[in-house]
């Protein structure tokens, strides 16, 4: 924040000193090229980001196919007519809404609320070590992840075997629960980075703020009910969001494990355009999906922007 | 006497709530706070194993003869595993591909990322917050969904299957966010040091390359190192956009032979998985320290 205060002030830059002197038209020209380091970045962005962004927005309306047809004719809304209409889509987007409930609002933000917590009254080394574990399974490669959580959840896998020894039934997991199963795993791979979130902001609540609460007589219930969780709501808001987002743009992980089966049983929206796209030829109709998945991420996007807003 | 007798109304009143709790018995506060944390030790020790099988499985399947899809220690141990994929075909040329891809797009990411983040961090323009507010909006939106345009895009501009034109594309899908955390830690360097600079009659390159870049070590090295792990990592990128198999990368070579052979040779699977792992988690390892304790990201995740 300070940083920024004194940046202000001192917004001539090295050509400043100069410019001031002759003013008018040198001026401007001095403080529009100082402008000129953003041209990279901006230049890639346009290019590689814009670009096919509105060329998503351009085939959507079109009937473009794979096979190159000589030229892809305008057909409105067709493609989002027969998406509403296509049993297909509406069960990728019931499992898109399944998946990122379970495994980004209630599991990986949920855990990593609960492990933060306890790590804020662990010992130290079952902390580190804890911790080391848990973000390992963060850094690892996405296609890592799917073929150790594939490995996981397989029908000779880890997870039969520990049921076996508690003597509960056991079932191929990839065939019989496909979006539980890769719920999971995306729980298992994405819960670091709600920890590391929580665990930054339950550190800066002042410890007078709980003590004195405990002096007051509230239980541990009401602690986290009444204090530390409207004192951590802003971080709370934050990471559900990004959580959202990026579950919302999950394809290795769940390529990797099942490629959206058994059938189109774990088939999220990202596999469904990809299936329809080029599997099935149909690049308008999958474009036309894509472009629906880019909406919603740049409505969430939007929510996230609010509440940043005091950042910028 | 009065301690004594106070000690298991306090012990009870830990299980529940503490409605009558006084703070100041350093006595009974001790066992409140060793019970807390022993709990806490138990919950972190439950969660711990449950994330730690996968990880126990792949170290031990990548030395075991004859490993199966379960966590069992290796029957006798072996490095045949690792012999058997280090050859150039499985092992090193993915790798390499990995490397130039990912090293090529970092370096265009923290080229144009410095250069943009100076006049934004500097300067102050009507249009600076607009763009950073662009720039934050790009970072949430799901690259996934780009990737059809794309690769049509890339069809027609004769950029499919080649290097260059995907180290373009990774090095962009990165850039939002490290233009922003760069932005931030540029922030961090006062503005007093590059004036001692500017007398001297720097230019601003000067001031960036000599003065600033140097002060704000650390924060460049997480960005750098965060957008390669990012990179290194990725497979959808590389999966749609690289078609020839000399040069796909190790994120995507792994998956040609994960998925279509009919048995999987989970042992040198397992060995391959760590050698492709071992580079991001040393990074990782880089720069951790920094990323802890706060985790701020340069704010990109502040609450």
């Amino acid at each position: 924040m300070s940083a920024t205060d004194i940046a202000v002030p001192v917004a001539k830059g090295p050509g400043g000193g100069r410019s001031s002197k002759n003013q008018g038209r040198r001026g401007n020209q001095a403080r529009a090229w100082r402008w000129l380091p953003i041209a990279p970045a901006t230049v890639l962005l346009l290019l590689f980001l814009a670009g096919p962004i509105a060329y998503c927005a351009y085939i959507a309306f079109t009937d473009m196919q794979l096979t190159g047809q000589a030229e892809a004719s305008f057909v409105g809304f067709d493609n989002f007519t027969k998406a509403f209409g296509d049993e297909n889509f509406r069960n990728s987007v019931i499992l898109t809404l399944v998946f990122t409930l379970i495994s980004s609002i209630l599991g990986q933000n949920t855990l990593g609320l609960v492990l933060a917590s306890l790590m804020a009254r662990s010992t130290k080394t079952i902390r580190s070590a804890t911790g080391a574990v848990v973000i390992s399974a963060w850094v690892l490669p996405e296609i890592v992840a799917g073929f150790l959580l594939y490995t996981f959840f397989s029908k000779e896998g880890t997870l039969n075997e520990i049921l076996a020894w508690l003597h509960l039934p056991s079932q191929n997991w990839l065939f019989t629960l496909p979006i539980i199963a890769v719920s999971f795993a995306n729980v298992w791979r994405g819960t670091a980075f709600s920890m590391l979130v929580y665990s930054a902001a339950l550190s800066e609540i002042p410890k007078e703020v709980t003590e004195s609460a405990e002096v007051d007589g509230a239980g541990s219930w009401q602690r986290l009910w009444h204090i530390t969780l409207p004192m951590i709501r802003r971080s709370i808001g934050t990471n559900l969001m990004l959580n959202t987002l990026q579950t919302l743009s999950v394809f290795g992980l769940i390529w990797a494990m099942t490629r959206g089966g058994p059938g189109n049983r774990s088939q999220t929206l990202p596999i469904f355009m990809y299936d329809q796209a080029f599997n099935k030829s149909l690049i308008g109709y999958g474009t036309a999906v894509a472009l629906l998945l880019l909406v919603v991420g740049a409505l969430f996007s939007v929510v996230y922007l609010r509440l940043m807003r005091e950042e910028v | 006497m009065a301690a004594i007798s106070g000690t298991p109304g306090t012990t009870k009143a830990a299980a529940g709530a503490a409605p009558r709790r006084r703070p100041v018995r350093p006595g009974s506060s001790l066992t409140r706070a060793t019970k807390q944390r022993l709990a806490a030790d138990l919950g972190l020790l439950v969660v711990m194993g449950a994330f730690v099988l996968p990880l126990v499985w792949l170290i031990f399947a990548s030395v075991d003869t004859d490993p199966s899809m379960k966590v069992a220690p290796p029957s006798s141990l072996t490095l045949d595993n690792f012999s058997r994929v280090l050859t150039d075909e499985i092992t090193f040329t993915p790798m390499i591909n990995s490397l130039l891809l990912c090293g090529s797009a970092t370096l265009m990411t923290v080229t144009a990322a410095s250069l943009a983040a100076y006049p934004l961090s500097r300067y102050k323009a009507r249009f600076s917050r607009p763009y950073l507010l662009t720039i934050l909006f790009s970072t949430c939106l799901p690259i996934t969904a780009v990737m059809v345009p794309v690769y049509g895009l890339f069809v027609q501009v004769n950029l499919i299957d080649t290097m260059h034109g995907t180290s373009f594309f990774l090095a962009t899908s990165q850039l939002p966010f490290a233009v922003w955390l760069m932005k931030n830690f540029m922030d961090g360097v006062p503005v007093a040091l590059e004036e001692a600079a500017w007398t001297d009659g720097a230019s601003w390159f000067q001031a960036l390359t000599k003065v600033i870049l140097p002060l704000m070590g650390p924060g460049f090295a997480v960005v750098t190192v965060y957008s390669f792990i990012q990179m290194w990592g990725n497979f959808f990128v590389p999966f749609m956009l690289l078609i020839s198999p000399e040069q796909l990368p190790a994120s995507v070579s792994i998956f040609t032979f994960f998925g279509n052979l009919g048995s999987i040779a989970f042992g040198e699977l397992a060995a391959f998985s760590i050698l492709y792992s071992t580079p991001v988690l040393l990074l990782y390892i880089l720069i951790a320290k920094r990323l802890g304790g706060g985790f701020t990201l340069g704010g990109a995740v502040k609450g």
